[in-house]
C-alpha cells in the first residue's frame, strides 16, 4: 500500500540554508553585501565602476563576479580599485549560495566594508536563488523597455532597490517612464528608485548617498 | 530558467523525505508552483528523468499543481488576476495590493512504499 507523507518543504530550502550561513559571515564581519541583478548590458558593471570611483577612500569594496565564462567584468572592478574574485558559472543562468560561499573563502572580509556581489545577466534566474547579501538591487536600463516590470514580475518583487540607468538615452528611445513606474509601484510598493545615467554621471549621487547611508546604518546595528 | 538546480533539490528533499519514514521507494511527487514561480514543467521532468535513475526515486510520477496569481487590492478588498500590461485594480484603479497566490513553489508530499 502506498503511503502519503506530508512535505511541505520550499524547493530551495537547501539553498537558502546556505545563503542563511552566508549572511553571517558577512554580519560577523561587519560586511554589508548587496546583490546586484539585471539583464546583460544594463549597466551593472559600470555602476560597480562608477561607485567603487566615488567611494574610494570611503568604503573597503569588494566584488565577486559572476558569469558564465570570461573575467572581463572582474578585472573592470579591479581596475576601479576593488578587490575581485571571479566566479565561472560555466553556464549557470545564476549565481546560488553554494557558489557565493566559495568566492567568500578568496576575500578578506576583515579588510572590508562593503562587498558587491554581480549576478549573472538574467532578469529569471537570479530572483528565486538567495545568496545571503543584505539588499538586492535591480539594475534596469532605458532601451530595455518599459514593459518589463510586467514582463519579470518575480524579478521586480524581490529587490529592495531598482537603479535605472541610461536615462542619457531618454530622449532617442521611446520610454514611458510613468507606466514603467506604475508596474513597479504595484508590485514593490515603495522600493527605492534611483534614476541615473553611469555615462553622463547624472543622478549618481542619490545612489551613492543611499549606499553610503546603508553600510553606515548596518556597522551602527551591528557594533 | 533553473529547472537543472530546482530538480536536483526536489530530489533531495523527496529522499530525505522518503528515508526518514524508511520508506522503500517513492511513487508519486506533488509540486506546487505558483504562477510567478517561472518554472517550466516539461523541463523538470526531463531532469527528473534523469536524475531519479539509480535513486528510490526512479520512475516516480511529477504531479504539477498550478497556482494562478491572484492579488488582493488593499484599497477595496477584491481579489483579482492581473492582466498582462495592467497590475493595478480592475475595480478601483488601486496599486497598493498583496499577492494571494501565485508564488508557491515547494514539494506539498510524496507517496511512498515501505
Amino acid at each position: 500500500m502506498p503511503q502519503r507523507i506530508p512535505v511541505v518543504e520550499k524547493i530551495l530550502s537547501a539553498n537558502d540554508r546556505l545563503a542563511f550561513e552566508n549572511q553571517s559571515r558577512f554580519d560577523a564581519a561587519k560586511v554589508f553585501a548587496i546583490n546586484m541583478m539585471a539583464s546583460p548590458g544594463a549597466g551593472k558593471t559600470s555602476l560597480i565602476e562608477q561607485t567603487v570611483k566615488a567611494l574610494e577612500g570611503r568604503l573597503r569594496i569588494g566584488m565577486i563576479n559572476g558569469d558564465i565564462a570570461t573575467s572581463f567584468d572582474a578585472d573592470r572592478a579591479q581596475a576601479a580599485g576593488a578587490t575581485a574574485v571571479q566566479i565561472n558559472t560555466g553556464g549557470d543562468c545564476h549565481l546560488d549560495a553554494v557558489m557565493v560561499q566559495s568566492a567568500l573563502s578568496q576575500l578578506d572580509l576583515g579588510a572590508l566594508d562593503l562587498v558587491i556581489i554581480e549576478n549573472v545577466g538574467n532578469l529569471v534566474c537570479p530572483a528565486d536563488f538567495k545568496l545571503g547579501t543584505h539588499k538586492s538591487v535591480l539594475v534596469a536600463s532605458i532601451p530595455e523597455g518599459d514593459d518589463k516590470p510586467y514582463k519579470y514580475p518575480g524579478m521586480y518583487r524581490g529587490v529592495n532597490v531598482v537603479v535605472i540607468n541610461k536615462i542619457d538615452l531618454l530622449p532617442y528611445v521611446p520610454f514611458r517612464m510613468d507606466f514603467f513606474k506604475k508596474g513597479i509601484e504595484v508590485l514593490n510598493p515603495g522600493v527605492a528608485q534611483f534614476e541615473l545615467s553611469c555615462r553622463s554621471g547624472e543622478g549618481l549621487s542619490g545612489w551613492l548617498a543611499w549606499l553610503e547611508g546603508q553600510v553606515k546604518e548596518f556597522r551602527k546595528i551591528k557594533k | 530558467m533553473h529547472e537543472l538546480a530546482v530538480t536536483e533539490s526536489l530530489l533531495e528533499i523527496a529522499i530525505r523525505h522518503a528515508q526518514a519514514q524508511n520508506a522503500r521507494c517513492i511513487t508519486d511527487l506533488y509540486l506546487v508552483l505558483g504562477q510567478w514561480s517561472s518554472i517550466v514543467d516539461d523541463s523538470v521532468q526531463f531532469y527528473w528523468d534523469i536524475l531519479s535513475d539509480g535513486t528510490i526515486a526512479k520512475g516516480a510520477t511529477l504531479h504539477f499543481r498550478r497556482v494562478p496569481v491572484l492579488l488582493t487590492c488593499q484599497n477595496c478588498g477584491k481579489d483579482y488576476q492581473p492582466a498582462s500590461q495592467e497590475f493595478a485594480c480592475p475595480n478601483c484603479g488601486g496599486t497598493h495590493v498583496q499577492v494571494k497566490t501565485g508564488d508557491e513553489f515547494h514539494l506539498e508530499a510524496i507517496d511512498v512504499e515501505e
